[in-house]
This record gives structure tokens, sequence and C-alpha cells, in this order.
């Protein structure tokens, strides 16, 4: 089986798996890296939501084989010293229910915030309607990512 | 009247989380056993090293219970929420019924408790005062220590733990009537922290060491069963260790990922038995709806006698699909089965069901069948079922390893179990006044617990004395039943039969209102006019807290004052799981579709035990009540559920998600249920508000069918 190289959270990792395979169950299987979920498998809850090489990706429909010699960014390596931003963000607004879709949607917003530090609802809205949240949180979810827009203030 | 205090609580909250070490759960006996430890019940240990720690019997699926339960405890402690660890028990002998659903587990475990709490208390002050020589009434506890105010001793319940375990427990301990310092107060969720950074575990998550992955086939067409299958291509395809049956209708792949069991198993060539349903669809079960034999209609609730009213009759049939709850974390479960004994780490809201239904079909004894509880990506009724945990059973039976069964989304929506139709008729006969005479409301459905095989109690599902009511003081009622049957699984989802006996009787609430030429607010405010209590079953349902929400709601949504032009406006309430619930509901119609901009929500729970939480619980369920009003809707044909992922069935997102606002009528009654009240209001209310801006009378959900 091929060998693919690549970084996760700034270490160098590699998965010995068919080319096929999703990254999200190489993050989840062979790193055991779980705070990336699984939740349609089609891209389309935001559940499995990951950087690569800075870029928001669903890693259910990304085949690893896409992602040799690309850096990748999970929940657990969000924040480089610490929690990010927007998860101290998240604590202070105490977003969460289940929790199960939040890392994708944290990951979703850390994406948002680095293209427009300053949102406007309607630009929360457009940008983070591509992630399902079944237990409604999606009003503190928008309060989180205006609190850490505005540095941890509000 | 208390409006939920956020800004207040962001103001004083701490940091989050503290204290908090989920522990699997261990036998209370080997622990009781250890060094010292003072473990008075079955919910709380105090160890010499000051370590309190709470056992929760409930299941976390985000409603709370890991934040409220050891809050209730700890009030009658006198302990700080920070200064306890928190353990979720697994299935277990000593709690009762250990299910979470019903919007119960607070209601449920309100007194025990605190009597819990309380019980360690009084030993804890007995053991200070019996060290000190003093009287005991010289004593008092606060946060987790004994103190002699007098001489400004002070000793740790740490330190008092030995001593304490050597009395006796009181059995009626006092309990608190009010003053408390942790209840009622906002205060943070304390599995937030590991929510946010990944770390949180979940039943999909859970790794036992040598496991193998499991997807499983199963048979999609409604009562279908394999006849043969065909492994050859599936066993060539990497990492797979076994493919075999595992019950009548479904086929097992195992693999050494999840992804290969999942690949390999759409290289499985299976002969499926369609079985007597294979032609089923979703207008031929509406149809045999509305041609049910309505002969065998049961009376389950009446006032007065509906024949001998005379006057204008007005009527109108309702009707709702099936819905599949959808949580976002797919079906799973890990299990090791070793022989003579079997583990399993299960997301599940019925521990008890997975061990005895486990125990059973592998010839083992309860006891010989540990079940622990993961955390829930959500629950909203689909793990009431304990599917999943049989399967991974069964699985690692076959293999004699440790397993991890994964649904996918699609088996999530196609194999599970579903919200029952119904269909809804009533008629009213108005008075010459206006005003309602007769009101009756049959419904006509199959009935959940019928088919799982509780027999219908006084021809009535036996859900509806919890999930229902009737409120309104009208001279002459009859609510009835007719219970049918259908083949197509069915489930307890979110509010259960309050959405259907909600939306349809509240909508023609309205209706009545509007033939009466009133404002739908005013109309229930003059029915629910006189103070007095409604007998729904065992619960009586009161006017006035009914009257009290509907204002609270009126006032915080501003309903006497105009809306902004192309804005509309409706209004709902109803009380189910003990609980009074009313929803406002403010849309505008874009396309001829409603786009809502905001909800105001209230409830009258009794005492509320954690704002905060009490917020996202009505937020949720309002979200949830959305989803359900405008699209959720599960077809069937060819025997098969037609949907199959989130592009078909479509959750509310972030772009239709309005504003919700959450309050509360404060009270001082023992808390009621507060996970799923918001709900039923929220669809008629809606569809009232449609009905302002477009005269369309919605009668059938969804309303974008």
């Amino acid at each position: 089986m091929p060998n693919f190289t690549f970084r996760v959270n700034g270490s160098e990792k590699n998965a010995d798996v068919s080319p096929d395979t999703p990254l999200l169950w190489v993050l989840r299987d062979s790193l055991q890296l779980t705070g990336t979920k699984f939740g349609c498998g089609a891209g389309l809850c935001g559940a499995c939501t990951v950087h690569v090489n800075g870029a928001l990706t669903r890693s259910c429909i990304t085949p690893v084989s896409q992602v040799a010699g690309k850096s990748i960014t999970t929940i657990e390596g969000l924040g480089a010293n610490g929690l990010h931003p927007l998860q101290k963000a998240w604590i202070a607004e105490d977003v969460p229910q289940c929790g199960y879709c939040q890392s994708g949607q944290i990951m979703a917003a850390a994406v948002l915030l680095e293209k427009t530090p300053h949102p406007t609802d309607q630009q929360i809205t457009d940008f983070m309607s591509g992630n399902i949240c079944r237990c409604g949180t999606y009003e503190r979810i928008r309060r989180a990512i205006h609190r850490a827009s505005a540095g941890g203030a509000k | 009247m208390t409006a939920l205090s956020r800004r207040a609580f962001l103001g004083t909250s701490t940091a989050a989380g503290a204290g908090l070490v989920i522990g699997f759960y261990l036998p209370r006996r080997a622990q009781a056993e250890a060094e010292g430890v003072f473990s008075p019940n079955a919910y709380l240990r105090i160890t010499p090293d000051d370590k309190i720690t709470v056992v929760v019997a409930r299941t976390e699926m985000g409603q709370g219970v890991w934040t409220a339960l050891p809050m209730i405890l700890a009030e009658e402690l006198e302990a700080d929420l920070n200064q306890i660890t928190i353990e979720q028990a697994g299935a277990s002998t000593l709690f009762g019924d250990q299910t979470t659903g019903g919007s119960a587990s607070v209601r449920t475990t309100w007194d025990p408790m605190r009597k819990a709490g309380a019980q360690a208390r009084e030993m804890l002050i007995t053991a200070a005062a019996t060290q000190w020589g003093v009287p005991r009434e010289s004593c008092k506890a606060e946060s987790a220590s004994v103190i002699h105010s007098a001489t400004g001793r002070k000793l740790s319940y740490g330190s008092l733990a030995s001593k304490a375990a050597a009395l006796p427990v009181p059995d009626n301990p006092p309990l608190k009537k009010g003053d408390y310092k942790l209840i009622g107060k906002s205060t943070p969720r304390l599995d937030t922290p590991s929510k946010v950074n990944g770390s949180a575990i979940y039943g999909i998550d859970f790794r036992v060491p040598g496991m193998k992955y499991a997807s499983l086939a199963r048979s999609e067409t409604v009562g279908g069963k394999v006849v043969d299958f065909d492994a050859s291509s599936a066993k060539q395809m990497p990492g797979v260790s076994f493919v075999g049956r595992i019950s009548d209708s479904a086929v097992a792949v195992v693999a050494d990922s999840t992804w290969n069991a999942l690949k390999a198993r759409r290289a499985l060539k299976i002969t499926w038995d369609e079985g007597p349903n294979k032609d089923l669809t979703s207008a031929a079960i509406f149809d045999a709806l509305h041609h049910t034999d309505e002969s065998k209609a049961v009376k389950f609730f009446s006032a007065g006698d509906i024949s001998k009213s005379t006057g204008k009759q007005i009527q109108a049939e309702y009707q709702l699909p099936f819905m599949a709850h959808a949580p976002m974390e797919p079906g799973n479960c890990s299990a090791h089965f070793r022989g003579t004994e079997c583990e399993v780490w299960a997301p599940t809201q019925v521990p008890q069901d997975c061990r005895d239904t486990i125990a059973r079909l592998l010839g083992l004894k309860p006891e010989q069948v540990k079940v622990n509880i993961t955390l829930l990506g959500g629950g909203f009724g689909r793990r009431l079922e304990h599917d999943y945990a049989v399967e991974a059973a069964l699985v690692s039976k076959a293999i004699n390893a440790p397993v991890k069964v994964t649904w996918t989304r699609e088996d999530d929506m196609r194999c599970s179990t579903y919200r029952p139709v119904s269909l809804h008729k009533l008629s009213a006969t108005i008075g010459d006044d206006g005003w309602p005479i007769s009101f009756t409301h049959r419904i006509i459905g199959p009935s959940i617990n019928g088919q799982k095989g509780s027999q219908p109690v006084n021809g009535v599902d036996s859900d509806f004395p919890d999930e229902a009511s009737f409120i309104y003081p009208i001279p002459n009622v009859s609510l009835e039943s007719v219970v049918t049957e259908t083949p197509v699984p069915l489930g307890w989802m979110r509010s259960v039969y309050a959405l259907q006996m909600g939306f349809a009787s509240e909508s023609f609430i309205d209706e009545m209102a509007v033939a009466a030429g009133k404002d739908p607010l005013e109309y229930r405010l003059h029915l629910l006019s006189k103070d007095t209590e409604i007998k729904y079953f065992d619960t009586s349902w009161n006017t006035v807290r009914m009257r009290n929400v509907l204002k609270l709601a009126a006032e915080k949504a501003g309903w006497n004052k105009p809306l902004a032009a192309g804005r509309y406006r409706g209004i709902a309430c109803f009380g189910c799981f003990s609980t009074y619930a009313a929803d406002v509901v403010e849309i505008s119609m874009e396309n001829d579709a409603p786009l809502v901009h905001r909800i105001v929500s209230v409830v009258d729970c009794g005492q509320v035990v954690n704002p905060n939480i009490l917020e996202q619980q009505i937020q949720g369920a309002v979200v949830f009540g959305l989803a359900n009003a405008l699209r959720a809707q599960i077809t069937i044909d060819k025997g098969r559920v037609v949907q199959g992922n989130f592009d078909t069935y479509q959750p509310i997102r972030m772009n239709e998600a309005p504003k919700v606002e959450g309050y509360f009528v404060p009270g001082t009654e023992p808390p009621t249920g507060i996970g799923e009240p918001a709900l039923p209001p929220l669809a008629p209310a809606l569809c009232s508000a449609i009905y302002a801006a477009t005269k369309k009378r919605i009668r059938a959900l969804p309303i974008l069918s």
C-alpha cells in the first residue's frame, strides 16, 4: 500500500493506506485525532472540517492522496499556544450542547476570521451555513465569532 | 418575571470546567471498600484527599446533565461546583431506571440528588461536631468544609470522610426550601472546555486496544431479510478479516479501519427477500390513515358532553409525516466479547436496555454485560433504541475480538426509527357569542409503544399522559384516539406526540380565533380566563400558569406593538412533560416561503436549575421544531426510506436560524421538563404567522413540501 507523508498540527506524519482513503479516516483511525468528526461522509454537514494549507477542507471527501506533502491543521492543533481565540470565545459564550459539530464549526470560523477579521452578521451567516448543528446552537456560535473577532471583549 | 440574563452570566462566570474529570463507571463496592472513602449513597464519594465525586446516572447528550445534576447534589452537600469531579455511571442496578429521555433527567433526579447531598452534609456535620465535642447545632457546612463559627475551627470534608463513613445514613435529611446558592444561577457547563478542543470522547471516538472496525449492510426495505450473500469480492478487499451474517436482516464486514470496512461492504453482493412491504409508499400510508375504521375510537380525555352542543360548526383535518432524528453523530458502538462477559461502550439513552438485550442475545446473564456510557453526539430520542449496541456485541462475539460498529449517515436515515405519521380530525361548536361550546380532537395514527409491544393503555399510547395536555376549560371537550398500525419502524423523537397534538390542536385554536374575528393571543387568554386546573391523566394543568406564560411571551415579543412592513407574527402555547410553553414567531414571506426572523419562547418549568442551560434547551428545541415544521419529512417508496443524507433531509442551517429569545416564568415548584416543551408550539405559531401573512392555512407538515 502506498505511504503518504504530510504534516499534521506541525508534526510530520505518514499513513500507509489506500490512496482513496478520506483524510477524515486517516486522522481518526490512523492518527487517533478524533476531534475531527464524521457526520455525513458527503461534504454536506461540515463536522469533518480541517485546514489543508490553511484552506477550509471537508476531510470526509478529501482523499489522502490529495494532501500528500501538505500541512493539515485539526481542532487539536488550532491553538498554536494554548487555546485559539475562537475556542476561548466558544467557552465564554458556552456554545456547545452535544458538542459533536463544534470542532467543525470552530475550524470553519477560524478560516472566516482569517479572511474577514471583523465579519458582519451576514458574512458570518454566508460563511457558516455549510455547517450543520442539530442542537440549534447557531445564535451562540454567532455571538462567539463576534466575541473572538472583537479580541475576546464584548 | 425574569429574562434569562446572559450578560449577567457572562459577567460573573469563572473559569469553566474546573474539576471535570470523567471516569467510567466503577462498581461502587470496590470504591466503598477503599480506605477511608465516605460514600453514603450511590451518587457520591468523598475521599480523604478531598476529592468529591458525583455520579451522574443519566446520559449527557447535550442537555447538560453533567452540569445540572451535580449542581443539585452540590447545593445540598454544601460544596462548590469547582470542588466536584463527575463520574458517568454505566448501566447499574443502583439508580433505578436510567433511561435518559422524556425531558425527565432533572425532574426524576431532583429528589434523589438533593437527598444524596443532604445525607452526606448531615453526616459530615455530625462527624465534625463529635470530633470537636461541640453541639451539632453550633456547626455549619460551607464550601466542602464544616465550620465551628464560635471558635473559627474548620475541617474539610475529606478530613472527615472516614469518621463520617462510620455514621448511620439518615433516611430523611432536611432539604433546603429555597435560598439556593447554586440552583437557579446561570452557570457555565462543565463539559464545554472538552467540547471545543477535540478532547471530548463520543461513542464514535472510543477505542479499545486491538479493536477492529465493522460496517453492516442492513435491509433497506422495511421488514426485508437476507436470503444469501456473496462475500468473495468483499473478502479480497484490503484489511478485511471477516464477512458474516449477524442477524436475519444484516451482514457485517469487519476490517482494520472504518474506511476499509465501508469500502468492502460496498463490494458485498446480497440477495434480499424484500418481504411484504416491498410496494409500500407514503401515499398508501396516508390513504390508509384517511380510510381508518374509526368505530374503535377511544376517548382519552373529556369534559361535559359534546353531543349536547349545538351551534355553528367548524372543522379541519391536519396531518404530519414521518420524521428522522438525524443526530450529528451517526450510530455506533464499541463492544468486547470475552467469552463469559461482554463490555460495551455505547452512546446510549438506554444503558439498561443495552445490557439486558445483549445478555439475552449472547446467552449471558445481565451482570455479565458491562455497559459504559460515552458522550452522545445528539440523542433527540434516536438513542432510546439500542440497535447499535446489540450489533456491536453480536459482531464482537462473531469475531471474538473487540470491534467498533459505525453507521453511515445513509444507514442512519434509512434504517432508523421514525416519528410516526398522524392524521387529526378537529371540530368545534361556536356559540352565538363567538366562543366555543365544544372542542373535539381525534388523532388517528400508529402507536410507538404499541409497535414495540407494549399495548395501549385504555386505548391510547402509554406516553400520552406525559407527552400532551389539554389546557382550555371549554365546556364540552372530547379527545379521542384511533390507534393504527404501520410496518415502518417508529421511535420517540424530541417532544414525541406533543408535536402532533400541539400542531393540530393549536392550529385549530388559531382557526377558531380567526372564525371569531379575534386576535389569537386575546382569544387564548379569554379561553384561559377562568382560574382553574384541568386534570389530564395524572397531571393538573393550571390556567393561571399558562396565561402567565402567554402574557410574558406577548410582552417580550411586543405583541401589541406594530410590526415593520412585511413582517407577520403568530403565537401558540402547549403543555407537555408537565411544563407550560408559548412561542411567538415573527416572519416575512420570501418567494412564497416563510423566513423566520425572531422567535420568543417562554416556559414555566417550575424551579429552574441552571438558566444558562435552560436557554440552550429552549434555543435547541425551537430550532429543532423549526426544522420539523419547515422541511423534515421521511417518505417511503417501494418499502424504503427515500431520503439518504443532509441533501435530501435538510436540517436548519445558520441561514435559516432565527434570533431565539428564551425566557421563563420563575417558579418554586419542583422542576419539570425543559428539553422538549418549547418545541410543540413552534409549528402552530409559525403557521399562524403564515396565515396572518397570506390567509393560507397550513394543515399538513412539512410546510415546504
